[in-house]
Protein backbone atom coordinates (compact mmCIF):
# COMPACT_ATOMS: atom_id res chain seq x y z
CA UNK A 1 0.00 0.00 0.00
CA UNK A 2 1.20 3.47 -0.93
CA UNK A 3 0.45 6.20 1.57
CA UNK A 4 0.01 9.71 0.24
CA UNK A 5 0.73 11.85 3.28
CA UNK A 6 -2.11 14.30 3.87
CA UNK A 7 -0.70 17.27 5.73
CA UNK A 8 -3.10 19.92 4.49
CA UNK A 9 -0.86 21.26 1.75
CA UNK A 10 -2.53 21.34 -1.61
CA UNK A 11 -4.22 18.95 -3.93
CA UNK A 12 -3.58 15.38 -2.85
CA UNK A 13 -6.42 14.07 -4.97
CA UNK A 14 -4.59 14.23 -8.27
CA UNK A 15 -1.50 12.37 -7.13
CA UNK A 16 -3.66 9.69 -5.52
CA UNK A 17 -5.75 9.32 -8.68
CA UNK A 18 -2.67 9.20 -10.89
CA UNK A 19 -1.08 6.47 -8.75
CA UNK A 20 -4.32 4.48 -8.87
CA UNK A 21 -4.53 5.00 -12.62
CA UNK A 22 -1.16 3.26 -13.09
CA UNK A 23 -2.20 0.40 -10.81
CA UNK A 24 -1.27 1.45 -7.28
CA UNK A 25 -3.21 0.73 -4.12
CA UNK A 26 -3.35 4.13 -2.49
CA UNK A 27 -4.36 5.53 0.88
CA UNK A 28 -4.48 9.26 1.55
CA UNK A 29 -4.11 9.79 5.29
CA UNK A 30 -2.54 11.81 8.10
CA UNK A 31 -3.14 9.15 10.73
CA UNK A 32 0.31 8.21 12.09
CA UNK A 33 -0.81 4.62 12.71
CA UNK A 34 -1.82 4.20 9.06
CA UNK A 35 1.21 6.06 7.74
CA UNK A 36 3.41 3.66 9.71
CA UNK A 37 1.96 0.70 7.77
CA UNK A 38 2.90 2.09 4.35
CA UNK A 39 5.01 0.05 1.97
CA UNK A 40 5.85 3.22 0.08
CA UNK A 41 5.35 6.88 0.88
CA UNK A 42 4.48 9.90 -1.21
CA UNK A 43 4.83 13.44 0.10
CA UNK A 44 3.16 15.82 -2.34
CA UNK A 45 2.29 19.41 -1.61
CA UNK A 46 2.12 22.94 -2.78
CA UNK A 47 2.32 26.13 -0.79
CA UNK A 48 4.89 27.72 1.46
CA UNK A 49 7.87 25.89 2.99
CA UNK A 50 7.23 27.11 6.53
CA UNK A 51 3.56 26.08 6.44
CA UNK A 52 4.51 22.67 5.10
CA UNK A 53 6.89 21.99 7.98
CA UNK A 54 4.44 23.40 10.49
CA UNK A 55 1.65 21.14 9.24
CA UNK A 56 3.88 18.05 9.34
CA UNK A 57 4.93 18.89 12.89
CA UNK A 58 1.38 19.57 14.08
CA UNK A 59 0.36 16.11 12.91
CA UNK A 60 3.30 14.48 14.66
CA UNK A 61 4.59 13.20 11.33
CA UNK A 62 8.19 14.45 11.34
CA UNK A 63 9.79 11.80 13.62
CA UNK A 64 7.60 9.07 12.09
CA UNK A 65 8.47 9.91 8.47
CA UNK A 66 12.13 10.29 9.39
CA UNK A 67 12.15 6.83 10.94
CA UNK A 68 10.25 5.21 8.05
CA UNK A 69 12.43 6.77 5.37
CA UNK A 70 15.90 7.07 6.91
CA UNK A 71 15.92 4.00 9.19
CA UNK A 72 13.41 1.59 7.65
CA UNK A 73 14.34 2.70 4.11
CA UNK A 74 10.81 2.69 2.74
CA UNK A 75 10.70 3.90 -0.86
CA UNK A 76 9.77 7.56 -0.78
CA UNK A 77 8.60 9.99 -3.44
CA UNK A 78 8.55 13.75 -2.76
CA UNK A 79 6.87 16.07 -5.24
CA UNK A 80 7.29 19.85 -5.52
CA UNK A 81 6.99 21.17 -1.95
CA UNK A 82 7.34 17.54 -0.88
CA UNK A 83 10.80 17.60 -2.46
CA UNK A 84 11.74 21.00 -1.09
CA UNK A 85 10.92 19.98 2.50
CA UNK A 86 13.70 17.38 2.34
CA UNK A 87 16.24 20.23 2.43
CA UNK A 88 18.04 21.42 5.53
CA UNK A 89 16.68 24.94 5.23
CA UNK A 90 14.12 26.93 3.30
CA UNK A 91 14.11 30.67 2.71
CA UNK A 92 10.47 31.29 1.82
CA UNK A 93 9.00 34.11 3.97
CA UNK A 94 12.07 33.91 6.28
CA UNK A 95 14.48 31.11 7.18
CA UNK A 96 13.07 27.80 8.41
CA UNK A 97 14.50 24.34 9.04
CA UNK A 98 13.31 21.52 6.79
CA UNK A 99 13.38 17.75 7.29
CA UNK A 100 17.11 17.88 6.56
CA UNK A 101 17.35 14.49 4.81
CA UNK A 102 19.13 16.02 1.84
CA UNK A 103 22.03 18.46 1.97
CA UNK A 104 20.25 21.29 0.22
CA UNK A 105 18.65 24.67 0.62
CA UNK A 106 15.46 26.03 -0.89
CA UNK A 107 15.85 29.50 -2.34
CA UNK A 108 13.89 31.82 -4.58
CA UNK A 109 14.73 32.14 -8.25
CA UNK A 110 16.98 35.17 -8.56
CA UNK A 111 14.95 37.37 -10.82
CA UNK A 112 17.82 39.68 -11.76
CA UNK A 113 19.99 36.79 -12.69
CA UNK A 114 17.42 35.26 -14.97
CA UNK A 115 16.40 38.54 -16.49
CA UNK A 116 13.56 38.45 -18.90
CA UNK A 117 12.19 35.27 -17.37
CA UNK A 118 9.15 35.38 -15.16
CA UNK A 119 8.69 33.89 -11.70
CA UNK A 120 6.95 31.56 -10.87
CA UNK A 121 8.47 29.09 -13.30
CA UNK A 122 5.19 27.77 -14.73
CA UNK A 123 4.72 25.36 -17.59
CA UNK A 124 6.35 22.53 -19.48
CA UNK A 125 10.12 22.37 -19.48
CA UNK A 126 12.42 19.66 -20.73
CA UNK A 127 14.49 17.45 -18.50
CA UNK A 128 18.16 16.75 -18.90
CA UNK A 129 18.61 13.30 -17.42
CA UNK A 130 21.96 13.46 -15.63
CA UNK A 131 21.97 10.11 -13.87
CA UNK A 132 20.39 6.84 -14.77
CA UNK A 133 17.70 5.66 -12.38
CA UNK A 134 14.96 3.03 -12.55
CA UNK A 135 12.47 5.87 -12.05
CA UNK A 136 13.33 7.22 -15.50
CA UNK A 137 12.90 3.92 -17.33
CA UNK A 138 11.01 4.57 -20.56
CA UNK A 139 11.78 8.30 -20.56
CA UNK A 140 13.78 10.01 -23.24
CA UNK A 141 16.31 12.68 -22.47
CA UNK A 142 14.54 15.98 -23.12
CA UNK A 143 11.11 14.75 -21.98
CA UNK A 144 8.77 17.65 -21.14
CA UNK A 145 7.26 17.78 -17.66
CA UNK A 146 5.09 20.30 -15.86
CA UNK A 147 6.55 22.68 -13.29
CA UNK A 148 4.95 25.34 -11.13
CA UNK A 149 7.12 26.91 -8.43
CA UNK A 150 8.83 30.14 -7.32
CA UNK A 151 11.52 28.51 -5.17
CA UNK A 152 14.00 25.84 -6.15
CA UNK A 153 16.09 23.31 -4.32
CA UNK A 154 19.83 23.99 -4.49
CA UNK A 155 21.48 20.63 -3.83
CA UNK A 156 24.90 20.67 -2.14
CA UNK A 157 25.63 17.14 -3.30
CA UNK A 158 25.57 17.23 -7.10
CA UNK A 159 25.86 13.46 -7.32
CA UNK A 160 22.31 13.14 -5.95
CA UNK A 161 20.82 15.09 -8.85
CA UNK A 162 19.21 12.81 -11.45
CA UNK A 163 17.70 15.45 -13.74
CA UNK A 164 18.04 19.15 -14.31
CA UNK A 165 16.11 21.86 -16.14
CA UNK A 166 17.21 25.13 -17.70
CA UNK A 167 15.66 28.45 -16.74
CA UNK A 168 18.30 31.11 -17.23
CA UNK A 169 20.59 28.73 -15.35
CA UNK A 170 20.63 25.02 -14.54
CA UNK A 171 18.44 23.83 -11.66
CA UNK A 172 17.59 20.56 -9.92
CA UNK A 173 14.53 18.87 -11.42
CA UNK A 174 14.86 15.51 -9.65
CA UNK A 175 17.14 13.80 -7.17
CA UNK A 176 17.71 10.40 -5.67
CA UNK A 177 19.41 9.29 -2.49
CA UNK A 178 19.08 5.59 -1.72
CA UNK A 179 15.34 5.02 -1.16
CA UNK A 180 14.45 8.70 -1.63
CA UNK A 181 13.32 9.99 -5.01
CA UNK A 182 12.02 13.50 -5.42
CA UNK A 183 10.90 15.76 -8.23
CA UNK A 184 10.41 19.51 -8.46
CA UNK A 185 7.99 18.94 -11.32
CA UNK A 186 4.61 17.26 -11.06
CA UNK A 187 4.62 13.74 -12.54
CA UNK A 188 0.89 13.52 -11.80
CA UNK A 189 0.34 16.49 -14.14
CA UNK A 190 2.84 15.55 -16.82
CA UNK A 191 0.63 13.34 -18.98
CA UNK A 192 2.26 10.20 -20.39
CA UNK A 193 5.84 10.70 -19.20
CA UNK A 194 4.65 11.62 -15.71
CA UNK A 195 2.51 8.50 -15.46
CA UNK A 196 5.49 6.44 -16.63
CA UNK A 197 7.53 7.74 -13.71
CA UNK A 198 4.75 6.95 -11.25
CA UNK A 199 4.47 3.46 -12.66
CA UNK A 200 8.23 3.09 -12.21
CA UNK A 201 7.85 4.20 -8.61
CA UNK A 202 5.30 1.43 -8.01
CA UNK A 203 7.73 -1.24 -9.09
CA UNK A 204 10.84 0.42 -7.62
CA UNK A 205 12.83 -1.70 -5.21
CA UNK A 206 15.71 0.49 -4.00
CA UNK A 207 18.94 -1.41 -3.43
CA UNK B 1 13.86 25.51 -22.07
CA UNK B 2 10.44 26.51 -20.80
CA UNK B 3 7.75 26.04 -23.44
CA UNK B 4 4.99 28.47 -24.29
CA UNK B 5 1.55 27.02 -23.58
CA UNK B 6 -1.51 26.40 -25.75
CA UNK B 7 -4.45 26.51 -23.36
CA UNK B 8 -8.02 25.58 -24.28
CA UNK B 9 -10.50 27.57 -22.20
CA UNK B 10 -13.74 25.81 -21.39
CA UNK B 11 -16.63 27.98 -20.37
CA UNK B 12 -19.20 26.24 -18.20
CA UNK B 13 -22.80 27.14 -17.67
CA UNK B 14 -24.96 24.86 -15.53
CA UNK B 15 -22.78 21.88 -16.29
CA UNK B 16 -22.68 22.39 -20.05
CA UNK B 17 -19.90 23.86 -22.07
CA UNK B 18 -20.83 27.10 -23.79
CA UNK B 19 -19.25 29.69 -26.03
CA UNK B 20 -19.99 33.36 -25.81
CA UNK B 21 -19.53 36.38 -28.00
CA UNK B 22 -18.43 39.43 -26.03
CA UNK B 23 -19.37 37.48 -22.90
CA UNK B 24 -23.02 37.09 -24.04
CA UNK B 25 -25.06 35.03 -26.56
CA UNK B 26 -24.41 31.66 -24.95
CA UNK B 27 -24.15 28.76 -27.36
CA UNK B 28 -24.05 25.20 -26.14
CA UNK B 29 -20.92 23.51 -27.46
CA UNK B 30 -21.01 20.22 -25.66
CA UNK B 31 -20.11 18.14 -22.69
CA UNK B 32 -17.09 19.49 -20.77
CA UNK B 33 -15.79 16.11 -19.63
CA UNK B 34 -15.86 14.65 -23.14
CA UNK B 35 -14.17 17.75 -24.48
CA UNK B 36 -11.50 17.64 -21.78
CA UNK B 37 -10.74 14.06 -22.84
CA UNK B 38 -10.20 15.20 -26.41
CA UNK B 39 -7.87 17.99 -25.32
CA UNK B 40 -5.98 15.55 -23.11
CA UNK B 41 -5.57 13.16 -26.03
CA UNK B 42 -4.25 16.03 -28.15
CA UNK B 43 -1.75 16.91 -25.40
CA UNK B 44 -3.04 20.37 -24.63
CA UNK B 45 -0.62 22.02 -22.22
CA UNK B 46 -3.23 22.93 -19.66
CA UNK B 47 -7.01 23.32 -19.35
CA UNK B 48 -8.83 26.30 -17.91
CA UNK B 49 -12.44 25.97 -16.75
CA UNK B 50 -14.46 29.11 -16.14
CA UNK B 51 -17.88 28.63 -14.61
CA UNK B 52 -20.20 31.49 -15.48
CA UNK B 53 -23.30 30.20 -13.71
CA UNK B 54 -23.48 31.95 -10.38
CA UNK B 55 -25.71 29.91 -8.07
CA UNK B 56 -24.69 27.65 -5.23
CA UNK B 57 -26.43 24.61 -6.81
CA UNK B 58 -24.32 25.05 -9.90
CA UNK B 59 -21.17 25.04 -7.77
CA UNK B 60 -21.94 21.39 -7.00
CA UNK B 61 -22.09 20.60 -10.72
CA UNK B 62 -18.75 22.36 -11.22
CA UNK B 63 -17.24 20.29 -8.40
CA UNK B 64 -18.41 17.08 -10.07
CA UNK B 65 -16.94 18.11 -13.41
CA UNK B 66 -13.57 19.07 -11.92
CA UNK B 67 -13.49 15.84 -9.97
CA UNK B 68 -14.26 13.75 -13.01
CA UNK B 69 -11.81 15.54 -15.29
CA UNK B 70 -8.98 15.48 -12.75
CA UNK B 71 -9.50 11.76 -12.27
CA UNK B 72 -8.62 10.96 -15.85
CA UNK B 73 -6.79 13.95 -17.34
CA UNK B 74 -3.34 14.04 -15.79
CA UNK B 75 -2.51 17.58 -16.81
CA UNK B 76 -2.73 21.00 -15.16
CA UNK B 77 -6.26 22.24 -14.49
CA UNK B 78 -7.15 25.82 -13.65
CA UNK B 79 -10.66 26.58 -12.41
CA UNK B 80 -12.43 29.88 -11.87
CA UNK B 81 -15.83 31.48 -11.64
CA UNK B 82 -17.32 33.17 -8.61
CA UNK B 83 -14.56 32.19 -6.19
CA UNK B 84 -14.76 34.74 -3.38
CA UNK B 85 -13.39 33.17 -0.19
CA UNK B 86 -10.43 31.09 0.96
CA UNK B 87 -12.92 28.31 1.63
CA UNK B 88 -14.13 28.46 -1.99
CA UNK B 89 -10.53 28.03 -3.12
CA UNK B 90 -9.81 25.21 -0.72
CA UNK B 91 -12.93 23.34 -1.83
CA UNK B 92 -12.16 23.56 -5.55
CA UNK B 93 -8.52 22.55 -5.02
CA UNK B 94 -9.73 19.55 -3.08
CA UNK B 95 -11.85 18.49 -6.08
CA UNK B 96 -8.76 18.37 -8.23
CA UNK B 97 -8.01 21.88 -9.49
CA UNK B 98 -4.34 22.81 -9.49
CA UNK B 99 -4.80 26.53 -9.81
CA UNK B 100 -7.66 28.87 -9.18
CA UNK B 101 -8.63 31.88 -11.21
CA UNK B 102 -9.97 34.90 -9.41
CA UNK B 103 -11.34 38.01 -11.02
CA UNK B 104 -14.16 40.08 -9.50
CA UNK B 105 -13.29 39.22 -5.89
CA UNK B 106 -9.71 40.37 -6.46
CA UNK B 107 -10.80 43.75 -7.78
CA UNK B 108 -13.35 44.27 -5.02
CA UNK B 109 -11.02 43.09 -2.24
CA UNK B 110 -7.41 43.24 -3.45
CA UNK B 111 -6.25 41.90 -0.07
CA UNK B 112 -7.89 38.61 -1.06
CA UNK B 113 -5.01 38.02 -3.48
CA UNK B 114 -2.48 38.29 -0.66
CA UNK B 115 -4.50 36.08 1.67
CA UNK B 116 -4.95 33.45 -1.01
CA UNK B 117 -1.31 33.54 -2.13
CA UNK B 118 -0.09 33.27 1.44
CA UNK B 119 -2.34 30.31 2.17
CA UNK B 120 -2.12 28.35 -1.08
CA UNK B 121 1.09 29.65 -2.64
CA UNK B 122 1.42 32.31 -5.33
CA UNK B 123 1.73 29.77 -8.09
CA UNK B 124 -1.78 28.50 -7.28
CA UNK B 125 -3.39 31.92 -7.61
CA UNK B 126 -4.15 33.26 -11.07
CA UNK B 127 -5.69 36.71 -11.42
CA UNK B 128 -7.82 37.11 -14.51
CA UNK B 129 -8.37 40.61 -15.87
CA UNK B 130 -11.23 41.39 -18.24
CA UNK B 131 -10.87 44.63 -20.10
CA UNK B 132 -12.56 46.62 -22.86
CA UNK B 133 -11.15 49.30 -25.09
CA UNK B 134 -12.68 52.75 -24.81
CA UNK B 135 -13.41 54.92 -27.84
CA UNK B 136 -10.40 57.09 -27.03
CA UNK B 137 -8.12 54.06 -27.28
CA UNK B 138 -7.55 53.63 -23.54
CA UNK B 139 -8.59 50.53 -21.64
CA UNK B 140 -10.72 49.83 -18.60
CA UNK B 141 -11.01 46.80 -16.34
CA UNK B 142 -14.46 45.23 -16.04
CA UNK B 143 -15.75 42.77 -13.45
CA UNK B 144 -18.88 40.66 -12.99
CA UNK B 145 -18.67 39.00 -16.39
CA UNK B 146 -17.64 42.28 -18.00
CA UNK B 147 -20.83 44.11 -16.98
CA UNK B 148 -19.30 46.37 -14.35
CA UNK B 149 -16.83 49.10 -15.26
CA UNK B 150 -14.25 49.67 -12.54
CA UNK B 151 -12.28 52.69 -13.75
CA UNK B 152 -9.07 50.67 -13.34
CA UNK B 153 -6.38 50.59 -15.99
CA UNK B 154 -5.61 46.94 -16.88
CA UNK B 155 -1.83 47.37 -16.97
CA UNK B 156 -1.76 49.14 -13.58
CA UNK B 157 -4.10 46.50 -12.15
CA UNK B 158 -1.94 43.67 -13.49
CA UNK B 159 1.09 45.23 -11.79
CA UNK B 160 -0.78 45.54 -8.51
CA UNK B 161 -2.19 42.02 -8.69
CA UNK B 162 1.30 40.62 -9.28
CA UNK B 163 2.73 42.71 -6.44
CA UNK B 164 0.04 41.33 -4.13
CA UNK B 165 0.99 37.76 -4.95
CA UNK B 166 -0.77 36.63 -8.13
CA UNK B 167 1.39 33.92 -9.65
CA UNK B 168 0.00 34.42 -13.13
CA UNK B 169 -2.10 36.98 -14.98
CA UNK B 170 -4.73 36.23 -17.62
CA UNK B 171 -5.50 39.28 -19.74
CA UNK B 172 -8.70 39.13 -21.78
CA UNK B 173 -10.20 41.66 -24.13
CA UNK B 174 -13.86 41.00 -23.25
CA UNK B 175 -15.03 43.05 -26.21
CA UNK B 176 -13.14 40.72 -28.55
CA UNK B 177 -14.34 37.51 -26.87
CA UNK B 178 -15.76 35.06 -29.39
CA UNK B 179 -15.19 37.45 -32.31
CA UNK B 180 -12.12 35.63 -33.60
CA UNK B 181 -10.83 39.03 -34.74
CA UNK B 182 -7.37 38.55 -33.28
CA UNK B 183 -5.75 39.24 -29.94
CA UNK B 184 -4.87 42.79 -28.91
CA UNK B 185 -1.11 42.44 -29.23
CA UNK B 186 -0.45 46.05 -28.18
CA UNK B 187 -2.20 45.61 -24.85
CA UNK B 188 -0.70 42.17 -24.30
CA UNK B 189 2.81 43.49 -24.93
CA UNK B 190 2.31 46.25 -22.35
CA UNK B 191 1.14 43.78 -19.72
CA UNK B 192 4.01 41.36 -20.44
CA UNK B 193 6.55 44.16 -20.13
CA UNK B 194 5.04 45.50 -16.92
CA UNK B 195 4.87 42.38 -14.74
CA UNK B 196 7.38 39.74 -13.79
CA UNK B 197 4.88 36.88 -13.55
CA UNK B 198 3.75 34.73 -16.48
CA UNK B 199 1.00 36.25 -18.64
CA UNK B 200 -1.70 34.33 -20.51
CA UNK B 201 -3.53 36.20 -23.28
CA UNK B 202 -7.06 35.47 -24.41
CA UNK B 203 -10.03 37.05 -26.14
CA UNK B 204 -10.28 37.09 -29.91
CA UNK B 205 -8.02 34.25 -31.07
CA UNK B 206 -9.20 33.44 -34.58
CA UNK B 207 -6.18 32.19 -36.48
CA UNK B 208 -2.96 30.34 -35.89
CA UNK B 209 -1.10 33.58 -36.53
CA UNK B 210 -2.80 35.04 -33.46
CA UNK B 211 -1.06 32.41 -31.35
CA UNK B 212 2.24 33.16 -33.03
CA UNK B 213 1.92 36.92 -32.59
CA UNK B 214 1.10 36.61 -28.91
CA UNK B 215 3.94 34.19 -28.27
CA UNK B 216 6.32 36.52 -30.05
CA UNK B 217 5.07 39.30 -27.77
CA UNK B 218 6.32 37.19 -24.86
CA UNK B 219 3.22 35.61 -23.35
CA UNK B 220 3.63 32.41 -21.40
CA UNK B 221 0.36 31.02 -22.72
CA UNK B 222 -2.50 31.71 -25.09
CA UNK B 223 -6.02 30.80 -24.04
CA UNK B 224 -8.56 30.08 -26.74
CA UNK B 225 -12.04 28.67 -27.11
CA UNK B 226 -13.78 29.45 -30.37
CA UNK B 227 -10.93 28.45 -32.64
CA UNK B 228 -10.99 24.93 -31.23
CA UNK B 229 -14.79 24.69 -31.13
CA UNK B 230 -15.82 26.32 -34.38
CA UNK B 231 -12.97 25.81 -36.83
CA UNK B 232 -11.09 22.76 -37.98
CA UNK B 233 -7.98 23.85 -36.07
CA UNK B 234 -7.04 21.30 -33.44
CA UNK B 235 -4.38 21.53 -30.77
CA UNK B 236 -2.30 19.17 -32.88
CA UNK B 237 -2.45 21.41 -35.96
CA UNK B 238 -1.85 24.52 -33.87
CA UNK B 239 1.22 23.01 -32.27
CA UNK B 240 2.60 21.89 -35.60
CA UNK B 241 2.07 25.30 -37.16
CA UNK B 242 3.78 27.04 -34.24
CA UNK B 243 6.71 24.61 -34.23
CA UNK B 244 7.24 25.29 -37.92
CA UNK B 245 7.06 29.02 -37.22
CA UNK B 246 9.92 28.65 -34.73
CA UNK B 247 7.78 29.16 -31.63
CA UNK B 248 8.92 27.38 -28.53
CA UNK B 249 5.98 25.05 -27.91
CA UNK B 250 6.02 21.37 -26.99
CA UNK B 251 6.78 19.30 -30.09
Amino acid sequence: MIVVVDYGMGNLGSIAKALEYVGGEVLVTNDPARVAQADKLVLPGMGAFQDGMKHLEERGLVPLLTDLVLNQKKPFLGICLGMQLLAKRGFEWGEYPGLGWIDAEVVRFEVDKIKGLSVPHVGWNDLTLTRSTPLFAGLENGADVYFVHSYHLACREPKLVTATFEYGDTFTAALMQENIFATQFHPEKSQRDGLTMLKNFLSWQPQ
Amino acid sequence: MLKQRIIPMLLLYKGRMVKTVQFAEYRDVGNPVTTARVFQAQRADELLFLDISASIEDRGILFDIVKEVSGECFMPLGVGGGLRTLEDIRAILEKGADKVIINTAAVEHPGFIEDAARRFGSSTIVVSIDTKKRNDGTYEVYTRRATNATGLDPVAWAVEAARRGAGEIIITRADLDGTMQGLDIGLITKVVQSVNVPVVASGGVGSLDDFRNAFQAGVSGVGAGSIFHFTDQSIVKTRKYLCNAGINVRP
